[in-house]
């Protein structure tokens, strides 16, 4: 029975780490259509910015903050700069965050040196039957991922800034003619997208650590979630993270870490030749 | 749609023959590391090619050439390593990366994958394909009697043999030369095939998917039939880089390689056949010389010369450079005859 | 100061070679090619720099045959292809008559037909599965018989007979783990079960479960690189070294206690040539002058030291010859012997290995080494097996 409840505990944490990871990128490709090749980096900010809460001694929750806050004006600041210029030029944007994805993992590494550093923090652990115990800081992260995308649906949908926003994404012409000022809108989605990665950046510093080239892990993987999901993009998040979350952590479990990740990406490859808009293409109109 | 070249196009075929008789003439002056740094040049130029085309002719952006060159490159080791035979092996090094484009490319073309999803699907499977191979560090994993050896590759591959004179094989100045007539004539072959009807049809995929099919041709046909070719010729590059370097290993097929070959595309200029072979010999020479002069990390000045060239030139540095010279002669031209009066008229595109 | 390839070269400063009489000599031009850049620069970086002292100490001393010594560089960027360039610059156009460097088993596979191609000699100093016969490489680390050999009877006799295996998916871990079974079972001991992960895993859920669910006496970890670290914290975490023992033939190389927490990162036991708290004479001198050299007081480590022995061999070899040229020097190699920081290291003509010391070495809370033990004079057993030059 215990292993029950340790498999299904690793299931669940799996596609948190999905969904934690490819938040973000919800927000600025599924909502912008814009392709951010530096989103992974983003997450390695979000995971630097922790560490210098934990050198400020900062207690967690705060340090965690702070990479929201810093990351989301890092992103505000990134969207004034360089995306501003290149809305509906596909291609350009791909060149140029690649370039600036680049830009900042040779910026950090060469400030902030190259090695991995530590975020630590003690939390403890729950003993489950008498073999196995799990680590009280995995289901905190479990707890973050859920809320993190539950709370940006939320905003999206209830609030008069998301209904707002939507507006102005799906038809940005009427809604600037209704008065809106669209670039703001623009400019405050990109920084929830980046604050959202700074988060999840944040939250996976203490379990692996802050490295400069630590984004490439993630950004494959984030991309895959996010367009597999399709236009709806939060619902389209939950159930790709279900989704490769569950093949992830039954194939890891059964077999090893290798036929996971195969696993994960070949499922993509079949599911996007059958569902080529992602998921969530039929299900419901446009946001 | 007359096969008269223009004064533009002469200009450029002159300029063209100009580099390729100083390419030529490289090893009677220079080193040998020179010729090594050129010929790997002339190998991703071949391999962005096979991308630019499919991109900039047919408007199929696929990030995952590097499966086929990792294929390509693998399949020359194996062979070469368990049989010896080479000339062989190459030609396998063309043909298994077209099998596999041919099965890939009807499960994703047929399934009516385009843009965005094509490009992913096929990251993608390049991530799966490098995944996979990195996983047989086993040494008990072989094909024949060749350890795949996972994460480090196969090294020591034989050097290519002469086809009819097998025991010669060919040492660095001739892999040079090799490696640069095969990149013309790659390059001629995709200018012919774009003069021919199939490349008029794949234009008009390019322009128009929809009209295309309602004239009567299957443009899923065509789109799989391109796919394949370009697989093949990634797969060249690959059997190429496997004679340039004696090894191959599964970060031909990585994420970062698969992103470098759409850089070199988008940085020379997808429009044309000539902007990929310009923007590899760009990017790659800027990255190795980087890496030697010593100015610390290599990314961060890429980084930056990526994004300022997005501002300055996003087409590439093929259509900039050639606007710069119809501008120019465009000039001459006026100041030549200052009394023509017509000198930017209707005719007178300026792209 | 720039090679004429354009490479970027740490050669002494004019007033060193003119103390030492030699600026008028032709020098002599070593290659070194390691990753300052990229994923791999955390094993390089110390080396790099070590390297660099030794050719200066070299020069300072008057240089080698009485010419002074010009270290030229190339930063491979933790990039194979640009390893075959660079070897094949420094060899044809710079000349170097000795090339230091490469880290991974897959850096070196790439460089080693090239140096045979052109005739060169090649240093690699860095530890690795072991195995390699050919005259023109020389590996002066350590190889998996000579780290074990010490280390595997210390863990079953301390923490227990029933070990699980850990290890990163590439050709070196497998062997390690070939190795670690065949050193437990010779003592009486048993592995149950031996796991590989490919090196971008940071997630070790599953296989932390597995280890529970198995009850092992010990935890061998041959987990290499940066993604890797991530086990060390998620172990603690989850079960705690005080429940199931760390052991680790690779844990230290990157210099992890640095940047782990204490909790994390005490307790686990390693076997190494060298490390910054060996108490000899030897090993403070190289410490102290590294920190005034490289102007860093940072954890220095096996990787560092080998490269100044790597260096400092060479040089001995030389001055044996009476001739730097590649293949004058790998006739007098055979037997060279230096006092190297780490013990007396001798090449072992019959491979073109070392003899050296092993210390067992246990993570203590300050981010450090504690000191178990020294095996002296091991030889490398494994690649003898399998290699006999000159035969």
């Amino acid at each position: 029975m215990y292993d029950a409840i340790i498999f299904l505990y690793q299931v669940v944490f799996s596609i948190s780490l999905f969904i934690l990871i490819s938040t973000g990128l919800a927000v600025i490709f599924g909502m912008m259509k814009v392709i951010n090749l530096a989103q992974g980096e983003f997450i390695m900010l979000g995971a630097y910015f922790a560490l210098l809460g934990e050198v400020m001694g900062l207690p967690f929750i705060l340090s965690a903050l702070l990479a929201m806050i810093g990351v989301g004006l890092f992103g505000v600041l990134v969207e004034r700069l360089l995306i501003r210029f290149l809305y509906g030029r596909l291609t350009d944007t791909l060149l140029a965050t690649w370039g600036l994805s680049l830009l900042m993992i040779g910026a950090v590494t060469t400030f902030l040196g190259p090695q991995v550093a530590g975020v630590s923090v003690e939390t403890g652990r729950i003993a489950v039957g008498e073999l196995y115990s799990v680590s009280v800081y995995n289901l905190y992260i479990i707890l973050v991922a859920f809320a993190a995308l539950a709370s940006c649906w939320a905003l999206w949908r209830y609030t008069r800034f998301g209904m707002i926003a939507r507006a102005v994404m799906a038809n940005p012409g009427m809604t600037s003619a209704l008065g809106v000022d669209c670039h703001k809108y623009y400019m405050l989605t990109f920084g929830i997208g980046s604050a959202l990665s700074g988060l999840a950046g944040a939250m996976l510093a203490p379990i692996v650590g802050t490295q400069p080239t630590m984004g490439g892990l993630y950004v494959a993987q984030a991309f895959v979630s996010v367009i597999t999901g399709g236009e709806l993009p939060f619902l389209g998040t939950l159930l790709a993270g279900g989704l490769f979350g569950t093949t992830n952590g039954v194939l890891s479990y059964a077999y090893s870490q290798v036929i996971g990740e195969i696993g994960v990406f070949l499922i993509a490859i079949v599911l996007l030749r059958f569902l080529p808009h992602g998921m969530t293409s039929q299900k419901g109109r446009a946001q | 749609m007359t096969s008269k070249l223009s004064t533009i196009e002469i200009a450029t075929l002159i300029l063209l023959a100009l580099a390729s008789v100083a390419i030529l003439a490289v090893p009677q002056f220079a080193g040998l590391s020179l010729q090594l740094d050129l010929s790997i040049i002339f190998v991703y130029a071949i391999l962005a090619l096979s991308m630019g085309f499919m991109w900039g002719q047919v408007g199929m952006m696929s990030f995952g050439q590097t499966v086929f060159f990792g294929i390509g490159g693998y399949s020359y080791a194996i062979f070469a390593l368990n049989t010896g035979d080479t000339t062989t092996a190459m030609l396998l090094a063309v043909l298994l990366p077209m099998i596999v484009a041919a099965l890939l490319g009807y499960f994703i073309i047929y399934g009516g994958i385009n843009d965005i999803y094509f490009a992913v699907i096929t990251m993608v499977a390049t991530i799966a394909l490098e995944k996979a191979v990195r996983a047989t560090s086993d040494p008990r994993i072989k094909i024949g009697d060749v350890k795949l050896q996972g994460q480090n590759g196969i090294s020591a591959l034989p050097d290519l043999k002469v086809p009819w004179n097998p025991s010669e094989t060919l040492f660095v100045t001739e892999v040079y030369y090799l490696i640069f007539i095969a990149m013309l004539l790659v390059t001629a072959g995709y200018s012919l095939l774009l003069r021919a009807r199939i490349g008029r049809v794949l234009v008009g995929i390019r322009e128009n998917e929809q009209r295309v099919a309602l004239l009567g041709y299957d443009p899923r046909r065509y789109k799989l039939l391109i796919f394949i070719i370009s697989g093949g010729v990634a797969g060249l590059a690959g059997g190429l880089y496997a004679v340039w370097g004696n090894f191959v290993a599964p970060e031909m097929m990585n994420l970062n390689s698969s992103a470098s070959v759409v850089i070199n595309v988008l940085v020379g200029g997808k429009a044309s056949l000539l902007g990929p072979l310009v923007g590899t010999g760009i990017v790659q020479s800027l990255t190795s010389w980087l890496g030697s002069a010593g100015v610390g990390q290599v990314n961060l000045v890429l980084g930056l010369i990526l994004i300022a060239a997005v501002q300055i030139f996003p087409q590439g540095v093929v259509p900039m450079i050639s606007a710069i010279c119809k501008w120019c002669l465009g000039h001459l031209a006026s100041v030549a005859q200052p009394s023509r009066r017509t000198s930017t008229s209707m005719t007178g595109e300026k792209q | 100061m720039k090679a004429a390839s354009g490479a970027l070269a740490y050669a002494s400063a004019p007033s060193v070679l003119a103390t030492a009489g030699i600026s008028q000599e032709k020098p002599i031009v070593i290659g070194n090619i390691l990753d300052q850049t990229g994923g791999l620069n955390i094993y390089s970086l110390q080396q790099i720099k070590a390297t660099a002292m030794a050719v200066d100490e070299l020069n300072a001393g008057g240089g080698v045959l009485g010419r002074p010594l010009e270290l030229v560089f190339y930063d491979s960027q933790s990039n194979n292809q640009l390893n075959a360039q660079y070897m094949t610059e420094a060899l044809v156009r710079d000349e170097a008559v000795v090339v230091h460097g490469g880290v991974t088993s897959s850096s070196r596979e790439v460089m080693r037909p090239i140096v045979n191609k052109f005739g060169g000699l090649y240093f690699y100093n860095s530890m690795y599965e072991g195995g390699v016969c050919d005259p023109r490489h020389v590996c002066p680390a350590m190889v998996p018989s000579q780290q074990l050999k010490p280390l595997v009877p210390h863990v079953v006799e301390n923490m227990g007979k029933r070990a699980y295996v850990l290890g990163a998916d590439y050709l070196y871990p497998h062997t390690m783990g070939e190795w670690i079974k065949k050193y437990t079972e010779e003592v009486g001991g048993e592995v149950i079960a031996t796991e590989f992960f490919p090196l971008d895993v940071s997630n070790f859920a599953s296989a932390i479960t597995r280890i529970q669910a198995e009850k092992p006496d010990v935890v061998w970890s041959v987990l290499v690189g940066n993604a890797h670290n991530a086990f060390y914290r998620q172990y603690e975490a989850t079960v705690g070294k005080d429940t199931i023992p760390l052991a680790s033939c690779m844990f230290g190389i990157g210099r992890e206690q640095t940047y782990l927490s204490a909790d994390e990162s005490a307790g686990i036991v390693n076997a190494t040539s060298f490390h910054d708290g060996l108490e000899t004479e030897a090993a403070k001198t190289f410490l102290d002058n590294f920190k005034t050299y490289a102007n860093d007081d940072s954890y220095v480590g096996d990787y560092g030291e080998l490269g100044y022995r790597g260096v400092k061999l060479w040089a001995l070899a030389a001055e044996k010859a009476g001739d730097a040229s590649a293949d004058a020097v790998i006739e007098a190699l055979p037997g060279t012997s230096f006092d190297a920081p780490g013990g007396k290291v001798t090449i072992d003509g019959q491979t073109n290995h070392a003899i050296m010391d092993i210390h067992l070495i246990r993570a203590n809370r300050e981010q450090g080494w504690d000191h178990l033990g020294t095996t002296e004079q091991l030889q490398p057993v494994d690649t003898q097996a399998v290699c006999t030059l000159g035969s």
